[in-house]
């Protein structure tokens, strides 16, 4: 169904030709890029981080089970287990960090002030309209009304971003007390060793069974974009996606004119394959746990 | 002629006399009056004086000075020739026999029991009465050397009548020859008539004076089984230079099993050598070293004499010289031409090995044994017949390192012991071997290893469930603490001990956390994991909480880096955490931590090791973080899960909407040719 928008990029695609296309290679479509190269690289490591924390830190949870043990064994023994997870936990900690230092950046280059840049109408921060859009979702759930129209960032994408905030809060202070228990017992009394376990340990829990489920299936596997939703990973979106998932964002975009900034030429074939392979361990890595957690949890739980 | 003239001139003066005081007297009633021994001297002291008996003629002469001098001096005549009493002199002859007995009754009658006096009441001419060895008038103590039967002459008295060529020795069954000769030739004899030594054995010695009966009596001093207690009256201490175990009383009491003195001390024959043990052995092997000799029921009866020689016998601790077959084969009888027929029973171990067949006969075994059980051991089952060594001979069969076989032998799975055992232990042999006793004993040839009997015991072997049974659990601390003396010390001191914890309940030993077969190495890592489960059964809940803190989780996993239950409370010296010396009191508990976590302070040490959020009351802090963790986690996954649920309809419609416009753009495309190339790039963009 041609678009406007389709007539529009055909006509970008046609004025701005860097290179004669061979008879047989049809010229690839161009594409909206809703990532940057640093945000997809922070969701790379954040990904590697994420993984390598759950799966150590599991086999402790765990222990009791006998895929813990073999986890451990394979990873090289509990010491080395430790090593990876508390590498791993700096790694998160660089990811954060380096977030927080890009938001700088970027309010620097684009934004004239924090106010700018948090109440803009590309915030991450909750608003009435993301309440009054989670009220419409119910309401399309239950068939009820029409699918709302989500903007640059959808309420449930703005629930997963500030989860992270409050997982690097919460496990990291808890674990850096377990990484460092007689430096934290200057000040703390012996006791908060066991409550730090049971924070850190349970919000990891929670932080894993989240991402692995209802993440997954919010941002990459929903049926319509099934098999994967890459654009984490390639950082580009086909633009009749933007439309219709994005439509008050591809609306903006489209009436400041600026959309032709944002579009791009694909990922080269191979980036894409290597991607998409890297996206399925990961997926693949992370439903296993599940599944290991729900046996563990139901079936062997001691 | 002259005699006779006094005589009768002697008797008128007494006839006189008489008269004189019937004369005297015949106022008053006549008393009568006794011969006194002046009376009877007066005709006796003649030693002319004879009377015929039969047609013997018999001096009739009394020695008034011996008779004065002798035991019965201050007698009268009428106290032994009690006929004479009362009676007018000179009497009728011959007076009746003189009866010893009315003063020497306990004699008397043993005498009359005797060999001898029952001849006497046979009518046996040739039989002794107490004048034929003691004498009559001139009785003197038998310590007197003038005695008749003192020492030094009671052979001669004896041999009066047993010696070659007397009527006695040629009219009377006696098995005995050459009595007097064989005697005289004698250790004993030799001492006695050699040497003056008057406290070396003579005929009464082993024979009795008056309670001399034949050796086939039971009652006599020269019966099998009283021979012993004869032989000792001398020789009291002869156990000690013969073998420990032939004391007094095995010997009386079981003279049917040991050989009596006689057997190798002949009578009369005792000579002054040493009777080499085992001369007898040639005789048996006479016989026994026929490689061919075969018993009734087809058994080779072949003995070697090498196999003998070569054995522990053959060089006994306790004795000089080797064991005799006899020693062991009892029973046998010198006087049959093939001793051995009088064997009627095993070999008993036990005559030499006491104490061994004591605890044989208390153990399992033994108490198998003696009811007849078909599969139960005897001695020689594990210690062999023949070719016994000693245990610490490396080709025994009971040296050390051979001692699992021999055991394993029944007790191995499938073997007879094995299977009729219906306790908890099994693979007990394969266990033993790969334990750290089996490989030290077997791999590192370790020969100070515990083996099988080092806990069990080689002869006193009980099942556990006996309180005298080394392996019980009463027990157990001390069986292991024979060679773990140091960890029995402080086990003896610990909240485990029996000794320190009164309970009704059942306190662990060293075998409830260290196994009993399966011993290993304490620094193994297997062992290290296990301990916690075995501490845990009693300890449950204590080892549960554990388990859910970062050392027991870590534990778990198969590593033994983090605390383990004895890392804190120690192993053998566990304590209660109240008592000052336990490794957790608050003056030890900041050092215990330190031992892994070298900088650790006591505010570190807070830290609760077996915290569970599961219990409320006592950590209530955990406990509710837990709850508050656990809500936030429920409500998120709910919201969470909720919102994917219904989201996935929808998301399904949106697929088949999305399918069906690619479908309607696919047949628009294959009609027109307008926006083919755009839309074809896009499809194969997002399906790839």
């Amino acid at each position: 169904m041609p678009t406007d928008l389709d007539l529009q990029t055909s006509e970008l695609h046609s004025s701005d030709q860097p290179r004669p296309l061979g008879p047989e290679r049809k010229r690839p479509e161009r594409e909206f890029v809703r990532f940057t190269r640093l945000q997809r690289a922070l969701h790379a490591c954040m990904i590697i981080s994420f993984l390598s924390l759950a799966t150590t830190g599991l086999t402790l949870k765990f222990s009791y089970t006998g895929w813990a043990a073999m986890v451990s064994r394979f990873l090289g023994g509990f010491q080395v287990a430790g090593f990876i997870h508390r590498t791993a936990a700096v790694l998160m900690f660089g990811v954060f960090v380096t977030h927080l230092y890009n938001l700088v950046q970027v309010k620097k280059r684009e934004h004239k002030s924090w106010r700018a840049l948090v109440l803009g109408p590309d915030t991450m921060l909750p608003t009435p309209q993301d309440l009054r859009q989670f009220l419409a979702t119910m309401k399309w759930f239950i068939g009820m009304g029409p699918r709302p129209q989500y903007g640059r960032w959808t309420y449930w994408e703005k629930f997963d971003y500030f989860a992270v905030f409050w997982g690097i809060a919460v496990i990291g202070s808890t674990g850096l007390t377990l990484w460092f228990p007689i430096f934290f017992t200057r000040f703390l009394p012996g006791s908060f060793i066991n409550i730090a376990t049971v924070i850190h340990s349970d919000e990891a829990l929670l932080a894993t069974g989240f991402i692995f489920t209802v993440h997954f299936f919010n941002t990459h596997l929903r049926p319509e974009k099934f098999p994967m939703d890459t654009t984490i990973f390639t950082g580009h979106m086909p633009l009749a996606e933007l439309k219709r998932d994005k439509p008050l964002e591809y609306e903006a975009l489209v009436a400041s004119g600026r959309l032709e900034e944002h579009m791009e030429e694909p990922q080269p074939e191979i980036v894409v394959r290597t991607i998409r392979a890297f996206a399925w361990i990961a997926l693949s890595i992370g439903f296993s746990i599940v599944v290991w957690i729900i046996y563990a949890m139901l079936f062997a739980y001691k | 002629m002259f005699r006779r003239t006094r005589r009768n001139l002697f008797a008128l003066a007494n006839a006189l006399t008489l008269l004189l005081a019937a004369g005297i007297i015949h106022a008053a009633p006549p008393v009568p009056q006794n011969p006194s021994t002046d009376d009877c001297l007066a005709c006796h002291s003649d030693k002319t004086l004879t009377t015929k008996r039969g047609s013997r003629t018999v001096s009739l002469f009394v020695d008034g000075k011996k008779f004065s001098s002798s035991v019965h001096g201050s007698l009268s005549c009428t106290a032994c020739h009690a006929d004479l009493e009362g009676k007018d002199l000179p009497h009728s002859t011959p007076l009746a026999r003189v009866e010893c007995g009315t003063c020497h009754s306990d004699e008397q009658k043993q005498h009359s029991h005797s060999l001898h006096g029952k001849a006497i009441a046979r009518g046996d001419t040739l039989a002794p009465h107490c004048v034929d060895c003691h004498g009559n008038h001139d009785i003197v103590p038998v310590k007197d050397p003038r005695s008749a039967v003192a020492p030094l002459k009671v052979p001669f008295v004896c041999g009066r009548c047993h010696q070659e060529g007397t009527p006695v020795q040629l009219n009377r069954q006696i098995d005995q020859h050459n009595i007097l000769e064989n005697y005289s030739e004698s250790i004993h004899g030799e001492a006695l008539l050699k040497k003056g030594l008057i406290v070396a054995a003579n005929c009464v010695s082993c024979h009795t004076p008056h309670n001399i009966l034949p050796h086939t009596d039971p009652n006599s001093s020269i019966n099998r089984r009283n021979i012993a207690a004869t032989c000792t009256k001398c020789h009291a201490e002869i156990e000690e230079v013969h073998r420990k175990t032939i004391r007094g009383e095995l010997w009386e009491k079981e003279a049917h099993v040991l050989p009596a003195c006689v057997d190798c001390h002949q009578p009369h024959k005792v000579r002054n050598v040493y009777y080499a043990q085992g001369m007898a052995d040639a005789d048996c092997m006479r016989c026994h070293a026929n490689e061919h000799l075969k018993a009734a029921d087809g058994r080779s009866m072949f003995v070697s004499a090498a196999e003998i020689a070569a054995s522990r016998h053959a060089h006994p601790r306790t004795q000089a010289v080797p064991v005799s077959c006899s020693q062991c084969h009892s029973e046998v009888n010198v006087s049959r031409v093939r001793p051995c027929e009088t064997i009627s029973h095993p070999v008993d171990c036990s005559k030499c090995h006491e104490d061994q067949g004591q605890q044989f006969q208390r153990s399992k075994h033994g108490q198998l044994l003696a009811a007849k059980d078909p599969n139960a051991p005897s001695c020689r089952d594990c210690h062999g017949t023949h070719r016994i060594l000693d245990k610490r001979d490396p080709e025994s069969r009971t040296f050390a390192t051979r001692v699992p076989e021999l055991c394993g032998s029944c007790h191995r799975e499938g073997q007879k012991a094995a299977v009729r055992y219906v306790g908890t232990q099994h693979e007990i042999i394969r266990h033993y071997q790969e334990s750290i006793h089996g490989k030290g004993l077997l791999k590192s040839g370790l020969t100070v290893t515990a083996t099988c009997t080092n806990c069990h015991t080689a002869h006193m072997v009980l099942p556990k469930s006996d309180p005298q049974s080394t392996v019980n659990p009463k027990n157990v601390p001390a069986t292991c603490g024979a060679c773990h003396h140091g960890i029995e010390e402080q086990f003896e001191q610990s909240v485990h001990s029996r000794l320190v914890t009164k309970t009704d309940k059942d306190l662990p030993v060293c075998n409830d956390c260290h196994s009993a077969h399966t011993i290993r190495r304490t620094d193994e890592t297997g062992f290290m994991l296990d301990i916690m489960d075995k501490c845990g059964k009693c300890h449950e809940e204590i080892a549960k909480t554990y388990f859910d803190t970062y050392h027991g989780k870590v534990s778990r996993l198969g590593y033994t880096k983090t605390a383990k239950c004895y890392d804190c409370h120690g192993a053998h010296d566990i304590l209660p955490v109240a008592d000052p010396r336990s490794h957790l009191s608050r003056a030890n508990v900041v050092a215990t931590c330190q031992k892994c976590h070298a900088t650790a302070t006591r505010r570190f040490a807070g830290y609760l090791t077996h915290a569970t959020h599961h219990d409320p009351k006592k950590y209530p802090f955990l406990f509710w973080t837990f709850w508050g963790m656990t809500t936030l986690l429920l409500s998120t996954f709910v919201f969470g899960g909720m919102h994917t649920l219904l989201w996935l309809p929808r998301a399904f419609q949106m697929r088949r909407e999305l399918k069906a416009e690619e479908a309607r753009e696919e047949a628009a495309r294959s009609n027109g040719t307008g926006a083919e190339g755009k839309a074809t790039a896009e499809e194969d963009h997002r399906a790839d």
